[in-house]
Parts: structure tokens; C-alpha cells; sequence
């Protein structure tokens, strides 16, 4: 009987401590979809609800849809970029012996090491001779880049849980490791290749710092550093309605992929990635 | 690419006749297989990250314009470095800030992991709305908390006054300390969640048998929690630790963004000054030399770290 309602009495504990909990978490996102529709005295949106601010972000600048592209190009080719990148060399490390093995792979997580700016200063200068500065393709590449440490090793560790003899009934079949790899292998380690996607896709279109140093030319703007400049533009008359909106629009598909690829991302963190 | 060889490699019959001459062929077309394959891997590594290695450290070397030819003036750059009075500030707090944010935001991760551990009905749901902040950038949190924040829009300034904690207009930058808290809780509301996950992935690999048999000695919960739980867990707290603080110590879209460095520069990190060397400035030279600085610090002290807690393990 005290046991039986002191289990009740801790179960009611978890869960309304467990619900506040939830709300203060839940609160701040459902706060900034809430005032971006909601009228506000000198805003687009001066009163009632309705998407006067999604319309004044629609024009603001080189206009909402400019940025938005810029940012799905960006992440389709970071995404792409990486996924192509530390496949192949997730399967190199994983299946072949050769020189300098060792010595790449330890240079590849040595990324992980460096501080974000210490390598973009001189990226800045870098990617200007080589033409790449101010240009969605190289910001891409210095994404691919900083995904490299975590796609890779995830990669190899998904190419070695693969046993060998799949591969090697197919190589025995004629094909080469390249066919083997794209018939066969790419199917065996696909929930590796979510993962990586999933963390590229996160990291690329949300990146702040990378985009505001190499990037100069408003019209190539990714979305964070377009509503930063929107914040940053009307000094003492910030149009808070229209910033909470440009949130809503960063932050609505990440959640979305966030929420449906949930085991995905758990999974990256369980496979040892973090813990090696 | 030498993948693409019509012979088909059998790898069985290379790994038992390593020795013979054909072993021998097959070896070789392995490996060059194998380098063809991480090529790709090596190109953007040596172009992207080595070959700005070492021209950072050559940048720090020169007195180097954002416009206009470099030339060498070593080794100036370093030795003006304790003559910024804006760097040697965003030192002192971007340490204060790690020390800070690295102990708060670990308790209430770990607060939130011990509740939601045990399977019961509603965790599923818990877990996933802690861990949902985790799905917006930072950048885009930090500018949703700019507005969360103002007096203008914010809900915050009207619940503090209601509760009576303040009487006048809340400004979250009136001071350096709002200034910082105000952001240590936007940063705990954005990886409260994500460390709450890998803390409960070091929970799940603690033999429940243990507990059982703590039980069976008449351990109470807290006795069970400190004897079992925290050392068991080690490895994975060491692990929050090594992130949290090589994080935070390069902490800058928070700062930039919500506090902008205000008031009176009090909340400038280390970072931000490097930014603001190299794009306000002008001077690509000095902010090298900060970044090179920044780097053998952040090695040092991961190593260190690594050293301290492999030791104990």
C-alpha cells in the first residue's frame, strides 16, 4: 500500500518536473513562431496577425528568395560534397594498405584540433588566389573540409563493420572495387551516410562564422548572415517581428530533418565518433 | 582513378600469398587502389586546412594588410600582443566564461539525463523536447534570444517584472554580469540537450546489476549515485569536458551577435577580438599571430587534459 503510493507520488514528481521542464525548453521556439505572425506598432505587421513580416523579409535586401537559394545551394553541395569525399576514403582507409595511411588519416582529425578562426584567416587570403573568395562553391569546400574529421571516421568505421565476404563475392563475380563498392557496399552502410548527411546538411546550413568571413557580396549571402544583417542594419529601430520571422525561416527545416532523422543523429554520437 | 582496373583483385588470395612475387603485384595494385580512393580525402585536406596552416604561421609573420603586398616584420606581431589591452581582456573573460558555462551547463545536463534515464511512459517525448534547440543553428538561436530578450518584443522583461525581480527596465546588457548570464542561458537552452544525449548513452553502459547489488547492500540512492554512477560515468563527463571547453574558449556567434561585445566591451571573447583585428582593422598580420597563439593554447591544453584524465582512468 505505501509502496504502491509513494510510486504514484514519484511518477507525478517525474512528470510534472519533467513538463516544466519541457515548457521552458519548448517555450522560446514557440515564442518566435508566435511573434513573427503577431502584429506589432511600427513593424510590417502593425497590428493583428497575419505575414506582413515574412512579406517585409520576402523584400528585404536582394530579397528572402535569393537567400534562401544561396543557402540550399550551399548545403546541397556540402552535403553532396561530403558524402562523395568520405565514402571513397572511408572505404580506402576501411579495405586497402598504402603508404602514408596512417599519416593522412591523423591529419584529417588534426581538423578537429584547430580553432575555426585560426584556419579561416588564412582561407580568406587562400581561397582569393585561388578565386574562390566571395563564392558559394568555396565556402562549400571549406565545409566539406571542416565535416571531413566526423564524415570519415564514421565512414570507415561503417565500411569496417561491413564483413568482407559480401564484398568479395562480388569482386570474385568480376566487378571492381568500384563497382563492389557502389552495387554493394553503399548499400551496407547507408545509415552511416544518413548520419553524415544529416550533421553536414545541420552544419552547413546554419554556419555562421565561415559565411560572414568569406563571403563580401550581400547577393551571396547564406540566411544566418542575411538576417544578422538585417539586425545589425537598423541600429536603435530593429524590426523584431521581421528577425523572429527570418528565425523561423532558418530554423523550421532543420527541425523538420531534425525530427525525422532523430535516430540518425543519436546514432552518429553512439557509433564512437565523439568517443574516439 | 586506379580504381576503375578491369583485373579482378581477389583479396583472399593476395592476403595468403603476400610473399610471392604475384602477392607481391597485387599488393601494389591494392594499394595504389587504396591511394586513388583517398585522394579526394588528401586533396582538401593538404589545400584547405595544411596549406593554411602554414600560412598562418607565415601571416603572422608579416605585417599584412586586408589590402596591399605583405612583407616581413617578424617578429612584431607577437611581440604587440601584450600591448592589446582589447586581447588581454577577452582573455580574462573568455576564460571566466568557459569556467562558468562548463560547470553550469554540465549539472543541468546531468540533471536531465538522471531524470529522463529510466524508460517510462512520456521519456520518449522529454527527451526528444530537450534535445529539439539542439536542431537550430546557433547563430539563428542567438538571434532568436536577441529578440526573446528585448524590451521591445520579449516576453522576458514582463515575467521578471510580474515576479517582482525587477522594477525598472530589464536591459540584458545593463551590465557585464546580465550580459554574460543572459547568454550562458541561451547556450544552455541550446546544448543543454545534446550533452543530456551522450550523457545518457555513458548511463546505459552501467550494468544494471551493480545497482541491484548496491541495493542488496542497503545503499541509499545518493550512496549508489556518487559510488557507482559518477565514476562509471567518467569517461564520458571527461569527454564533455575536453568539448565544452575547446568550445567555449573559441566562443563568438553567441557574444557577437546577442551581446555584440556590449557593455563597454566587457563581453568581448578572444575570438571576436581576432575578427576584429583581421576585418575592422585591417590587420591580417596581427590577428595570424592571435590565431597562432590561440591554437598552441587550445593544443596545450587538450593535451594536458587528455594526459590528467587518462592518468586517472
Amino acid at each position: 500500500m505505501t509502496t504502491a503510493t509513494s510510486k504514484i507520488a514519484r511518477s507525478a514528481g517525474f512528470h510534472t518536473t519533467a513538463a516544466a521542464l519541457a515548457i521552458l525548453f519548448l517555450f522560446p521556439l514557440a515564442w518566435s513562431g508566435w511573434s513573427s505572425v503577431k502584429g506589432q506598432p511600427g513593424s510590417s505587421q502593425a497590428s493583428g496577425y497575419g505575414f506582413g513580416n515574412y512579406g517585409y523579409l520576402a523584400s528585404y535586401g536582394e530579397g528572402l528568395f535569393t537567400y534562401v537559394t544561396n543557402t540550399a545551394a550551399v548545403t546541397a553541395m556540402t552535403v553532396v560534397g561530403t558524402l562523395v569525399v568520405s565514402a571513397l576514403g572511408g572505404y580506402g582507409f576501411a579495405r586497402f594498405d598504402f603508404p602514408g595511411k596512417n599519416l593522412l588519416f591523423l591529419a584529417t582529425l588534426a581538423i578537429l584540433m584547430v580553432p575555426y578562426a585560426t584556419i579561416l584567416i588564412p582561407l580568406y587570403v587562400l581561397l582569393d588566389r585561388l578565386g574562390l573568395q566571395n563564392s558559394l562553391v568555396g565556402l562549400s569546400l571549406v565545409f566539406v573540409m571542416f565535416q571531413l574529421p566526423f564524415a570519415l571516421f564514421m565512414m570507415r568505421n561503417s565500411f569496417e563493420a561491413v564483413p568482407r565476404e559480401l564484398e568479395e563475392a562480388a569482386l570474385v563475380d568480376g566487378c571492381t572495387t568500384l563497382t563492389a563498392l557502389r552495387r554493394v557496399l553503399l548499400r551496407a552502410v547507408r545509415p552511416g551516410l544518413v548520419t553524415v548527411g544529416l550533421f553536414a546538411f545541420l552544419a552547413s546550413w546554419n554556419d555562421f562564422f565561415a559565411p560572414l568571413i568569406l563571403l563580401s557580396d550581400a547577393s551571396k549571402f547564406t540566411l544566418p548572415v542575411a538576417v544578422y544583417s538585417m539586425q545589425q542594419r537598423t541600429f536603435g529601430a530593429i524590426d523584431y517581428g521581421a528577425l523572429e520571422a527570418g528565425v523561423v525561416v532558418m530554423a523550421v527545416p532543420c527541425l523538420l530533418v531534425f525530427l525525422l532523422l532523430q535516430r540518425y543523429y543519436v546514432r552518429g554520437f553512439l557509433s564512437g565518433a565523439v568517443r574516439g | 582513378m586506379s580504381a576503375t582496373s578491369t583485373r579482378p583483385p581477389d583479396t583472399a588470395a593476395a592476403r595468403r600469398s603476400a610473399t610471392s612475387p604475384a602477392g607481391r603485384a597485387m599488393r601494389r595494385a591494392r594499394a595504389l587502389k587504396g591511394i586513388g580512393y583517398t585522394a579526394p580525402t588528401a586533396a582538401i585536406v593538404v589545400v584547405l586546412f595544411l596549406a593554411p596552416l602554414v600560412l598562418v604561421f607565415w601571416m603572422s609573420l608579416n605585417r599584412w594588410p586586408l589590402l596591399g603586398a605583405p612583407r616581413v616584420n617578424a617578429p612584431d606581431n607577437y611581440t604587440r600582443i601584450p600591448d592589446n589591452p582589447l586581447f588581454l581582456d577577452a582573455v580574462r573573460f573568455t576564460l571566466k566564461y568557459t569556467v562558468i558555462v562548463t560547470v553550469m551547463l554540465l549539472l543541468v545536463a546531468l540533471g536531465l539525463a538522471l531524470l529522463v534515464q529510466e524508460r517510462r511512459r512520456g521519456t520518449g517525448f522529454f527527451r526528444t523536447t530537450y534535445l529539439l534547440p539542439s536542431g537550430v543553428g546557433f547563430a539563428a538561436a542567438a538571434l532568436l534570444f536577441y529578440g526573446f530578450y528585448s524590451t521591445e518584443i520579449g516576453p522576458i522583461h514582463g515575467i521578471l517584472r510580474s515576479l517582482g525581480l525587477i522594477e525598472e527596465t530589464f536591459s540584458f546588457r545593463g551590465t557585464p554580469n546580465s550580459a554574460l548570464f543572459s547568454t550562458i542561458a541561451l547556450v544552455i537552452w541550446r546544448f543543454a540537450g545534446f550533452q543530456m544525449l551522450i550523457l545518457l548513452t555513458g548511463l546505459q553502459s552501467i550494468p544494471l546489476e551493480l545497482y541491484e547489488a548496491a541495493r542488496v547492500d542497503g545503499a541509499s540512492r545518493w550512496q549508489a549515485f556518487r559510488r557507482i554512477t559518477l565514476p562509471l560515468l567518467r569517461p564520458t563527463l571527461a569527454l564533455l569536458l575536453v568539448l565544452s571547453v575547446s568550445g567555449s574558449l573559441l566562443a563568438f556567434d553567441q557574444f557577437f551577435i546577442l551581446t555584440q561585445g556590449q557593455p563597454d566591451n566587457s563581453t568581448l571573447t578572444m575570438v571576436m577580438v581576432i575578427y576584429r583585428e583581421a576585418f575592422f582593422r585591417f590587420d591580417l598580420g596581427a590577428a595570424a599571430a592571435l590565431s597562432v597563439v590561440v591554437l598552441l593554447v587550445l593544443v596545450a591544453l587538450n593535451a594536458l587534459q587528455l594526459r590528467v584524465l587518462r592518468r586517472r582512468d
